[in-house]
């Protein structure tokens, strides 16, 4: 009867791609509609920050290199992983992640908190060559990183990007893009105040090069590993605050 | 080629062209400052070779009417041999990319050369490159002999044919340069994307087109693969790639999904480009050409209709098995798992219908390596998809996330299934393409089988068992109940694995290169035989039954 029924299906073209379609529709419809709307989805994080323009810009160069090739930035709900990285991730920690950048493989360790657990002059000097301190290592040097000086002049348009996508900056975010990114590696100039006055005093400003003067691909990329698990502090409080 | 295009389609494509470098100057204006400039100039440059190319055949004779009773080859032909160069470019840069992980500095200090921005060289490479123009090749093929129609006109699968080529030299070029979305298999940006969806688009209207005017009252088989290829990977290539860019003159764009529900989004598509671009398109190839070289009718056409739609239906709902404990909510991750495994069924009902086509011509599987490709994948297969629904059981995923078990895993698909059905539908076609007996040299065909075969196997067990070892090695406690490795440790038990791994690799690399010299051989040989007069009837594909006019 049904194979009846398909016999004749299969003699009209425009049918048989109509049912193509709706078969192939109702998964996806099933699976990712609701997680827009429901909203245990996400959790609630009213303290979390957006991205610093050279922490985004950093982001781009950690997107460009396909670094997340190698590094997820996901820890499982696993006992091993929360051991060995940190509290297991939430949904929210990366709701300003435009893409997600969870990953799928651990050719290297995970880095979803790995900020401020290696000092910046190791992340310099592990990128230069992870070699030099991971004799083992079989990561790719970035020597090039700490010689290309970071583009500043487009980032007013990628923080208009990314707030056209939801993440909430600010007109004077905006506005100041480019003279936060050079602050925010420019500690004790008047560009390094605006930083912490636009994205709050936790803020981490440093020279993360160690060359105040010289805005470098190596800063963004530092700044942005340095962040990396701290926009948030909700994954380390317990689970009924969280929730809330 | 263009002496195949009637006056008006020649016209149209100097139109069209001109449209194109217009586009490239545009964007090479607009992106001055920015490296979607350089793609412009790319684009500009491609445009202005076409129009080179159709001016100096501009003037050629008109085909004869009697083209039209004859298939239309010239885009399978041309498709065939684009197949075969990205198959080359693509897996020379897989190896390279398997030797990076065993010897780190095996590269320059520069940003193109990096591990990151060469390997979806790789994978867009084979994937897109390799699969792509084979399955747009073969798709022409098979439609026209099974709907006993030419395809509509010469100009609009040429299109197809290059500008889809022109996406892929984008997507490679730009992931040199750092130009990548990191969504995994949809790494080309904004422009790219709204690109291959015109290019898309005319490929289903050519296949609609097509079918409209066949000579068979039933759609074969093959085709509704072909077909819920092109569809579903429009549908998932337009959902998955929406994106906001930061201007008009800037290649970079944000994705407008974020966190879980892009995470959810990424790996619907991810696992649907295995589902739709990898698997149904590539048995479309298998229903056709697996037949027909064995001189046997499918075994089974009800359980050709079981598994399409099970495969259709299924596979949709599988992605989320790639998020098992991570922060997607649990009841999406237990629909996928349940989905997953449930695909079991329509997966195995394909490959027991491929081999069981086969009773009765195991002798020409013995004989003809060519078939025997066919057979393997088909087998490969039957493996892949079983150890695919394995995986997905949340608590195995629990060892194999994450570790080089998936990369194993793919591989046995990729290298497995999706190249060797791909190279004995190749080696089935050129000789019926054109007009040859037999290829070149039927005793490299089985060189490169056995190239192929090895190759594989190496490259699979080799990442099984680092795989499992890395998996166990990150879980392991000790006796006082702390982690027993450091992942460093984990890393330095992966070398003599990848050190597999990449010879793996190079044997299915040789194999590769080897079937592409056969191949040229075969093609060069046909063409000094087409200048002979005694030129044999022509064989093969059987008697066209077209009328002119038609």
């Amino acid at each position: 009867m049904l194979f009846g029924l398909h016999y004749r299906l299969e003699r009209k073209a425009t049918w048989f791609v109509l049912a193509i379609i709706a078969a192939a529709s109702v998964g996806g419809i099933v699976e990712i509609a609701p997680l827009f709307t429901i909203h245990q989805t996400v959790e609630d994080a009213p303290q979390m920050r957006v991205y610093t323009p050279l922490e985004a810009a950093g982001r781009n160069i950690y997107i460009r290199e396909g670094c997340y090739a190698c590094h997820s930035q996901m820890i499982r709900t696993l006992r091993d992983e929360v051991e060995r990285y940190g509290p297991y991730s939430l949904a929210v920690e990366s709701k300003y992640d435009h893409p997600m950048l969870w990953g799928s493989k651990r050719t290297g360790p995970d880095l979803a908190r790995v900020g401020e657990k290696y000092s910046d002059e190791w992340h310099v000097a592990h990128l230069i060559n992870p070699r030099h301190l991971v004799p083992e290592s079989v990561m790719p040097a970035y020597a090039w990183l700490n010689r290309t000086g970071l583009r500043t002049d487009d980032l007013g348009n990628h923080l208009r990007a990314l707030r056209a996508v939801g993440v909430p900056y600010t007109d004077e975010m905006i506005a100041n893009a480019a003279s936060d990114a050079y602050g925010q590696a420019a500690p004790d100039t008047p560009f390094a105040e605006g930083v912490t006055k636009r994205y709050g005093e936790a803020t981490t400003v440093r020279a993360f090069d160690g060359r105040p003067g010289e805005l470098t691909e190596m800063d963004a990329l530092v700044a942005y590993l340095q962040i990396l698990g701290r926009l948030t502090d909700v994954a380390s409080k317990p689970v009924a605050a969280a929730g809330r | 080629m263009i002496a195949q295009l009637t006056t008006s389609e020649r016209q149209t494509a100097l139109v069209l062209l001109t449209v194109l470098a217009m586009v490239g100057l545009t964007m090479a204006a607009a992106g001055r400052d920015d490296l979607l400039g350089v793609h412009g100039g790319l684009v500009m440059i491609a445009a202005l070779a076409g129009i080179f190319g159709v001016i100096s055949g501009y003037y050629a004779p008109e085909p004869a009417e009697e083209r039209f009773n004859d298939y239309y080859d010239e885009p399978s032909k041309i498709g065939i041999i684009l197949a075969m160069g990205w198959a080359a470019v693509g897996m020379f840069f897989g190896v390279w990319v398997a030797a990076l992980l065993a010897w780190p500095d095996l590269t320059f200090d520069a940003g193109w050369s990096s591990f990151g921005r060469i390997r979806p060289v790789h994978t867009s490479g084979v994937i897109f490159g390799f699969g792509g123009n084979a399955l747009i090749a073969t798709s022409f093929y098979v439609l026209q002999r099974t709907s006993r129609a030419r395809l509509p006109d010469q100009l609009s699968p040429l299109f197809v044919l290059f500008g889809y080529n022109l996406f892929c030299v984008l997507a490679a070029t730009g992931y040199l340069m750092g130009i990548t979305q990191s969504k995994e298999y949809a790494e080309p940006e904004w422009y790219a994307d709204i690109w291959l969806v015109i290019v898309w688009v005319t490929y289903f209207v050519v296949y609609m087109r097509t079918l409209a005017r066949r000579k068979e009252p039933h759609i074969y088989v093959a085709n509704w693969y072909y077909l819920a290829f092109i569809l579903v990977v429009a549908i998932l290539h337009i959902v998955n790639n929406i994106a906001v860019p930061i201007s008009l003159g800037a290649a970079k764009s944000y994705s407008i999904f974020s966190g879980v529900q892009d995470a959810m989004t990424q790996w619907w598509y991810g696992h649907n480009a295995v589902a739709f671009f990898l698997t149904a398109g590539f048995l479309g190839m298998m229903y056709y050409y697996l037949p027909k070289r064995a001189g046997r009718p499918i075994f089974s056409y009800r359980l050709s209709i079981l598994s399409f739609w099970g495969i259709t239906f299924f596979y949709m709902w599988a992605g989320s098995h790639h998020l098992h404990y991570t922060a997607l909510p649990q009841w999406v991750q237990s629909l996928g798992m349940t989905f997953s495994v449930m695909l079991l069924v329509p997966s195995w009902s394909s490959a027991a219908n491929a081999l069981l086509t086969l009773n009765g011509a195991w002798h020409k599987v013995r004989d003809d390596a060519t078939l025997r490709f066919m057979m393997v994948a088909a087998v490969f297969y039957g493996l892949t998809t079983f150890e695919g629904s394995f995986m997905a059981i949340r608590t195995v995923n629990s060892l194999s996330h994450y570790t080089d078990w998936t990369v194993g895993h793919v591989h046995a698909g990729a290298l497995g299934w999706v190249a060797m059905i791909t190279f004995g539908s190749i080696y089935a076609s050129v000789p019926w393409l054109w007009k040859r007996e037999t290829m070149y040299s039927p005793k490299l065909v089985e060189a490169h089988f056995w190239l192929a075969v090895s190759g594989t196997v190496v490259y699979v067990l080799a990442m099984w068992n680092s795989g499992i070892i890395q998996g166990l090695m990150w879980r392991t406690y000790n006796e006082s109940g702390t982690l027993a490795y450091s992942f460093i440790e984990s890393m330095v038990a992966m070398h003599p694995y990848y050190v597999a791994r990449t010879l793996g690799g190079l044997l299915f690399l040789i194999g590769t290169l080897i079937g592409c010299y056969n191949i040229w051989m075969t093609i060069r040989t046909a063409s000094l035989a087409a200048q002979q007069p005694e030129l044999e009837p022509l064989t093969g594909s059987g008697a066209p039954v077209l009328q002119p006019g038609e």
